[in-house]
């Protein structure tokens, strides 16, 4: 996905006038020790992953402790959407419309092999990896992972939060494929770069 | 063996292939086009009384000669029995069997879905459409043995046609709140859902 690049905008610029007051700094730090800790999960649940994601928030793992306890069955109160299982094609344009229907601040964990890259699923019907359809923050591996391992990537999109600045113009960017831009590649060359990807080369046999 | 193959046997001489007993379970073997006569018979019959259809399904091999099978499963709750009956479609004749839609009104989405993943026209079924894959998706029957298993399609084809579907259309007009949806559908669908059709997935 090629990215569009904003002709006003100066990649670095650290001069003494750009330096962000001890007011901003301070707010940004208010604001986003309030929204990491205030994380509100959407959770997409689809396959054995969400078995652990109902164990990371029930009693022994407590996901309350991360302020994560409110699960938001409405994706437009929640802040985090996490997609826990494979994604059929199906499903694609469900969960893209979920995305869009999410507001902004919006983050986007995705739980385990499948949703991060297809995983197993390497046919038809299955989407190889949640990040064709929408921007991911945080990818967690494992099939499925542990409540620890979710748990340790929900820390990390803490982190991400925290560092987040009021002042970056680009924070809340969503972009879409820029064919103009030095950076997209065409869908065709896409698809020739990842054909003999996959658990076995036979796959793509047909016939008897 | 079940008693109901030599009863299936002597009623139906024309149509009967041949029986066998895997495992404790009968098998008979059917002409296709005669399925039909003898599910309503097995159905309605005092001494059979098969009044559950478990599954109706499909198996292909991977041979060039094998016949694909149109397989029913059958269950009759009064005499506990259980009957296997197998249609055998040969290579390149058309896939096409009878429907049992009107015997068991369960065999609606079991239909459906064979005729989703294999491509089988059961005839007689009234509502023959897709049920697991969407309704525009058109690279072919997923089950058969020429599929390949990644799809037709390339993948950013298929995620573009996915991306491309409307969620909203799946569904009938009486499970929308919003009906704003309606114009989005494909024709055949909006002449479906105009004629009052309430059966949707």
């Amino acid at each position: 996905m090629g990215l569009t690049a904003r002709p006003d905008h100066q990649l670095v610029t650290v001069s003494p006038q750009s330096q962000e007051g001890w007011v901003a700094t301070r707010l940004d730090f208010l604001v986003n020790w309030g929204r990491a800790n205030s994380l509100w999960p959407m959770p997409f649940g689809t396959a054995c992953c969400a078995i652990e994601f109902m164990a990371t928030a029930a009693s022994k793992y407590d996901l309350a402790r991360f302020g994560m306890e409110r699960m938001s069955f409405s994706p437009r109160q929640a802040d985090v959407l996490i997609c826990a299982g494979r994604v059929p094609f199906k499903l694609a344009p469900v969960i893209r419309r979920i995305w869009q229907q999410m507001l902004q601040p919006k983050w986007c964990i995705s739980m385990g092999a499948c949703a991060s890259s297809g995983g197993m699923f390497d046919n038809y019907a299955v989407v190889q990896g949640i990040d064709t359809i929408i921007p991911v923050d945080v990818y967690v591996p494992g099939c499925p992972p542990r409540p620890e391992g979710l748990i340790y990537g929900i820390m990390m999109l803490q982190e991400k939060v925290k560092r987040e600045r009021m002042s970056d113009e680009r924070l809340r960017d969503e972009m879409e494929p820029d064919p103009t831009s030095k950076l997209y590649i065409p869908p065709h060359a896409i698809d020739e770069l990842s054909e003999p990807f996959g658990n076995s080369v036979h796959q793509t046999r047909s016939g008897l | 063996m079940n008693p109901s193959v030599d009863r299936i046997r002597s009623r139906f001489p024309s149509a009967f292939l041949r029986a066998e007993v895997i495992w404790g379970e009968t098998t008979v073997y059917v002409k296709p086009e005669a399925v039909h006569d003898i599910v309503r018979y097995l159905h309605d019959d005092e001494s059979e009384q098969y009044d559950y259809l478990s599954d109706v399904t499909a198996v292909e091999y991977r041979d060039l000669e094998l016949p694909l099978q149109v397989v029913w499963h059958l269950r009759s709750l009064p005499y506990r029995r259980f009957l296997r009956l197998k249609g055998e479609i040969q290579k390149g004749e058309p896939l096409r069997v009878p429907s049992v839609y009107s015997i068991y009104a369960g065999a609606d989405w079991l239909e459906r879905e064979c005729y989703d993943m294999f491509g089988i026209e059961f005839v007689g079924h009234p509502d023959l459409r897709r049920i697991l894959m969407w309704e525009q998706y058109a690279e072919g029957f997923p089950l058969r043995k020429d599929f390949p298993l990644r799809g037709r399609f390339s993948r950013s084809e298929q995620l573009r046609q996915a991306l491309a579907a409307q969620p909203e259309s799946r569904y009938s007009m009486t499970e929308l709140t919003v009906a704003d949806a309606f114009e989005d559908l494909p024709l055949d669908m909006r002449q479906r859902l105009a004629g009052g059709e309430k059966t949707g997935e």
